[in-house]
């Protein structure tokens, strides 16, 4: 069978495994797990695609996601639109975003640090135009109101939305799964690995960056549309503060960047490192996140290609074993 | 067998029965299940200190009420605190309530900011979970229309209306002396919001708002601000922060040696805080604030500040509010006397619960507010916080406006 | 309507504020200049750094300027000990290791000072603290606080000893080589991990000296470092990462550019003005406004 159709297949056995997993589970506690881990994911997985495939390390991914946030916030409160229609929109607007950044950033090429720095700078200057601005409302933020149903994209346990991000999830991996066999992803591959050689090679690297940054943004737009159904509130903290940059590259590079599976590793891993250590010591705050510091640190310093690299180099230990 | 032996050896069984009896007095009514409260606050994040502050408020409330005797009409039923962290982020505080109802809480009570407010009674109101907002004072929080949302303290719309019509009023005592004002407030929503709503009452009332100005969390320094007070001059400042800002904005004012006539504040993070009033006593002297108080007549609230001060913390309104939202979730439960949610809800909805020291009218919960809750304007003098207004629980003559 | 007399109070004020930033972002440009990281853990060491001087305060009565003989030494073996033992090890070398492996760091430190220290906001208090020094130049008037003044006067000593140390000094020539060429020098025989773990230790002394010159005008509490780390990145990129010279003027320039910000566009918008001149120095001039073209 061919690597893709591997794949593919793998692919298909997580989504129907998870989406099994979701119906039969019961508890609240379980089913919101599965759905934020899912959502860490997906951003991990966004992240991914310009970073870990595109080689251009973003540290204001949270620009796409506030973007497709308002987005889902603004059209369905201020346009009345339904939540279904407002999603792409918020897509559209975060890849958009993406591509009027890639365009300024690629244009004047820059690269490494200075990308990811003015990645940042970009989500701030948003995010401090979004305290300003009436239609964002402000600093008072916006709330969608509570009105539960399948048509109103607000379902009543938590297990209608984890399948909903399971799907964006799955939609991901196959987006990832193209990457790693596509023309497009090729090139944006030779483009990362080495740019001048790719150009001398006939690859245009400023539209194959603005593909993979346009993607990238999208993916990270569902998400924050995603969220805004989820938690109905947004504010420009929440939509363009660090947090959210960071939650997606750290669950991208633990798990291992420029690979399929690598985000969602880390992605869990991290999730259950950040549920597991919350509440020990109960009386004790902050102990809970020296925890997670300290394995953090940890898992950089025993899995530096990642926790998804963990898997490859067992495996070839093994297989070099049994020659 | 003959009639005696009959009747001996059923003696015998009754008096080994008897016996029984005495020896294990609770074999037949053991002790009564504790009931479970989740207790959800960001005890860590940039919220870290009010979050802890509202915790320990919560567990001194539980502590209070096990010590008299847990809950009387579930048999002396005990209170057990489930302890959670938001973490100062609303998704983590709804993934600690999805806990909290798995863990078989009776109810939940929390979590300090309006933000993690919203998230937390949304995923409390799926499980038809009661969930008593302890401080959280936007007003969407009760007026989203859920009904396991109940909040004893008051929002920013009652503080932001009392503060208004209380300046007026200390204003026309004084022969009016003051007519503009600058409002300083924090950006996001308590910030915005209060400053909204003070915006569009001042005027109402003969005020002239000569500006509004908005700042970051946090404000790295306050020497423009001032130097624009400086120059516009306003007879009174208004400013609604948080702790930090507060306390950086009036000691650079202090600095430049600019005073108003009067610093008036509306849920004013540091104005009516004892630990401000301790660090700052020259900056602190005579700024007045309209934000959750206590009644200083009540012996208990005396009582409790004396304990709270014994363990090396600061009184401040976390501790209170959440102490007293405790008290009020207790008594709904006992009134209840059962530990069924919407037994619960139906008591928290319909209480009319006086037993406390806040300086509120009489408890009624419409749409989940209690509308007798009220703030206290408060203003520093010698060295103390002491309340000018209303008058039935004034410490102090109010001095406005302060003297240059 | 802005008032003209505000302008240069303004200004002065700007200055005595970027004068701050700048010893902020001295560390961070030496850190990036020669590791070539982004130290994410800038903002957390700051606050360790705040605390140290809170703490010499407090507990044993020293004035924080008489501390800078004591912090900024601990400082630096902090720093040092940090980049030898645990990054370095962690990172494998790896520019998105040292990323994450920084951004655990930060984790750690300010979860242990909330641990230790609670999440209170403490202030200190000196005989200082509350005076003001007028400067006044013709009709333009202004007062400025003096540990601000005294501050500004600490930028300038800080990149002045900064730059005498690596442009004059055998470390400085190593520390030089190994920015430029880290391979050649190691080659000479230059011990790089050394150099990278003293270069760690300088750039977290400095924050020590900038903590010793921020406590007597600010607050310490946990969280107080993450309010500087983004102007202190801007900075250094406009002055041109590993510039000295660079990370003063560029202070500077952000106090400037902050303070009339918020003049002209409110306190809160005019924050917009150091990110957009952070994005188009990026995007037209991404050496730094005072580095050399590569």
């Amino acid at each position: 069978m061919s690597a893709l159709k591997k794949e593919l297949l793998r692919i298909a056995i997580f989504a129907v495994g998870v989406a099994l997993l979701l119906n039969l589970l019961d508890s609240g506690v379980a089913l919101n797990f599965v759905m934020m881990a899912l959502y860490a994911a997906l951003l991990a997985q966004a992240w991914n695609i310009l970073g870990g495939y595109g080689g251009q390390f973003s540290f204001g991914h949270a620009l796409f996601f506030g973007t497709g946030a308002y987005v889902q916030a603004i059209a369905q409160i201020e346009g009345g639109l339904n939540p279904w229609l407002a999603m792409p929109l918020g897509v559209l607007a975060s890849a958009g975003v993406g591509v009027f950044v890639g365009a300024l950033s690629f244009r004047y090429g820059l690269k490494g640090s200075y990308f990811a720095l003015v990645t940042l700078a970009f989500a701030e200057v948003f995010r401090i135009v979004a305290l300003s601005v009436p239609f964002t409302g402000a600093g008072v933020g916006l709330m969608v109101p509570l009105r539960e149903g399948f048509g109103n994209m607000q379902f009543g346990s938590r297990r209608g939305f984890a399948l909903m991000v399971l799907g964006l999830v799955v939609l991901a991996l196959l987006v990832t799964c193209w990457l790693r066999h596509s023309r497009f992803g090729a090139y944006l591959q030779a483009v990362r690995d080495n740019e001048d050689a790719a150009r001398a090679a006939g690859v245009n690297p400023f539209r194959v960056k603005l593909g993979a940054i346009a993607l990238s943004g999208g993916f990270m737009g569902a998400g924050g549309a995603f969220y805004v159904q989820v938690f109905q509130y947004i504010d420009p903290g929440i939509a363009y503060g660090a947090h959210t940059s960071v939650e997606a590259l750290v669950g991208a590079i633990v798990g291992g960047m420029g690979t399929l599976w690598g985000p969602l590793i880390g992605a869990l891993a991290l999730h259950v490192l950040a549920d597991l250590t919350r509440n020990l010591f109960g009386q004790l705050p902050g102990i809970n996140m020296v925890i997670y510091g300290v394995v953090l640190v940890l898992m950089i310093m025993f899995a530096p290609r990642g926790l998804g690299g963990l898997g490859r180099s067992v495996r070839e230990l093994w297989k070099g074993r049994s020659k | 067998m003959s009639t005696n032996v009959r009747n001996r050896r059923h003696f015998m069984a009754q008096a080994t029965a008897a016996a029984s009896a005495l020896a294990f007095p609770m074999v037949g009514g053991a002790q009564p299940k504790p009931v479970k409260i989740g207790v959800l606050h960001p005890v860590t994040g940039a919220l870290a200190f009010s979050g802890q502050q509202c915790r320990e408020g919560a567990l001194m409330a539980i502590e209070d009420i096990n010590k008299a005797g847990g809950l009387k009409a579930l048999g002396g039923a005990k209170l057990e605190p489930l302890l959670g962290d938001a973490q100062s982020q609303p998704q983590v505080g709804a993934a600690e309530v999805e806990k909290m109802n798995e863990a078989g809480v009776s109810a939940v009570l929390g979590a300090f900011a309006s933000a993690i407010c919203l998230a937390t009674t949304q995923a409390a109101a799926k499980y038809n979970l009661p969930h008593v907002v302890d401080v959280g004072v936007a007003d969407q929080i009760v007026e989203r229309g859920l009904k396991n949302t109940f909040r004893f303290g008051p929002g920013y719309g009652v503080c932001a209306r009392v503060a208004v019509i209380n300046l007026h009023v200390l204003n026309t005592a004084a022969g009016k002396p003051a007519k503009t004002v600058m409002i300083i407030h924090e950006e996001s929503l308590f910030g915005t919001g209060t400053a909204n709503l003070m915006t569009r009452e001042l005027p109402g009332y003969g005020f002239e708002v000569k500006e509004v100005v908005k700042h970051a969390n946090p404000t790295r320094d306050f020497n423009n601000i001032v130097l624009r007070m400086k120059s516009l001059n306003p007879d009174i400042v208004i400013p609604a922060n948080y702790y930090n800002e507060y306390a950086l904005l009036l000691r650079t004012m202090q600095q430049q040696k600019v005073t108003p006539k009067a610093v008036y504040s509306v849920l004013g993070g540091a104005a009516s805080s004892f630990k401000f009033v301790k660090e700052s006593p020259d900056s602190a002297n005579g700024i007045i604030d309209c934000n959750h108080w206590f009644n200083p007549k009540d012996p208990r609230a005396q009582a409790l500040r004396k304990r709270v001060e014994a363990k090396g913390l600061f009184f401040t309104y976390e501790i209170f509010n959440t102490y007293t939202a405790m008290m009020y979730l207790a008594d709904a439960i006992n009134r209840a006397k059962s530990t069924d949610r919407a037994a619960i809800t139906a008591a928290l909805a319909d209480s009319t619960f006086a037993d406390h020291f806040m300086p509120y009218g009489p408890t009624k919960m419409v749409n989940g507010q209690n509308t007798g809750a009220q703030p206290l304007m408060t203003q520093v003098l010698g060295g103390d916080i002491k309340v000018i207004v209303p008058r039935e629980y004034r410490q102090a003559e109010p001095v406005f406006p302060m003297k240059s | 309507m802005t008032d003209l007399s505000i302008l240069f109070p303004s200004l002065l004020n700007g200055l005595t504020t970027g004068a701050v930033y700048a010893l902020i972002a001295l560390g961070l440009t030496l850190i990036y200049g020669v590791l070539h990281i982004i130290n994410f853990a800038h903002g957390a060491a700051l606050m360790l750094a705040l605390y140290a001087v809170y703490w010499l305060k407090e507990a044993a009565g020293v004035d924080p300027y008489l501390a800078l003989p004591l912090v900024v030494p601990g400082m630096f073996v902090l720093g040092y000990a940090l980049q030898r033992l645990v990054i370095n090890r962690a990172s494998h070398g790896k520019d998105e290791n040292i990323l994450l492996v920084t951004l655990g760091l930060s984790i750690v430190m300010e979860n242990l000072a909330l641990l230790f220290f609670k999440s209170d906001t403490r202030t200190i208090e000196t005989a200082y603290t509350l005076t003001t020094v007028p400067i006044n130049i013709g009709i333009a008037q202004a007062m400025i606080a003096l540990p601000k003044l005294v501050a500004f006067g600490g930028a300038l000593v800080a990149s002045a000893t900064l730059m005498l140390i690596v442009g004059r000094t055998d470390l400085g020539r190593a520390i030089r080589a190994v920015a430029k060429e880290k391979h050649g020098a190691k080659l000479m025989g230059i011990d790089v991990d050394h150099v990278y773990a003293m270069s760690f230790g300088i750039g977290l002394a400095c924050l020590g000296a900038a903590a010793c010159f921020l406590l007597p005008a600010y607050y310490v509490n946990p969280q107080v470092g993450n309010g500087f780390v983004l102007v202190a990145f801007t900075i250094v990129v406009l002055g041109g990462m590993g510039s000295f010279s660079g990370a003063l003027l560029g202070g500077l320039l952000i106090g400037v550019v902050e303070s009339l910000g918020g003049l002209l566009l409110g306190e809160s918008l005019g924050q917009i003005g150091i990110f957009l001149l952070f994005i188009a120095v990026l995007l037209f001039r991404p050496q730094g406004l005072f580095g050399a073209k590569a």
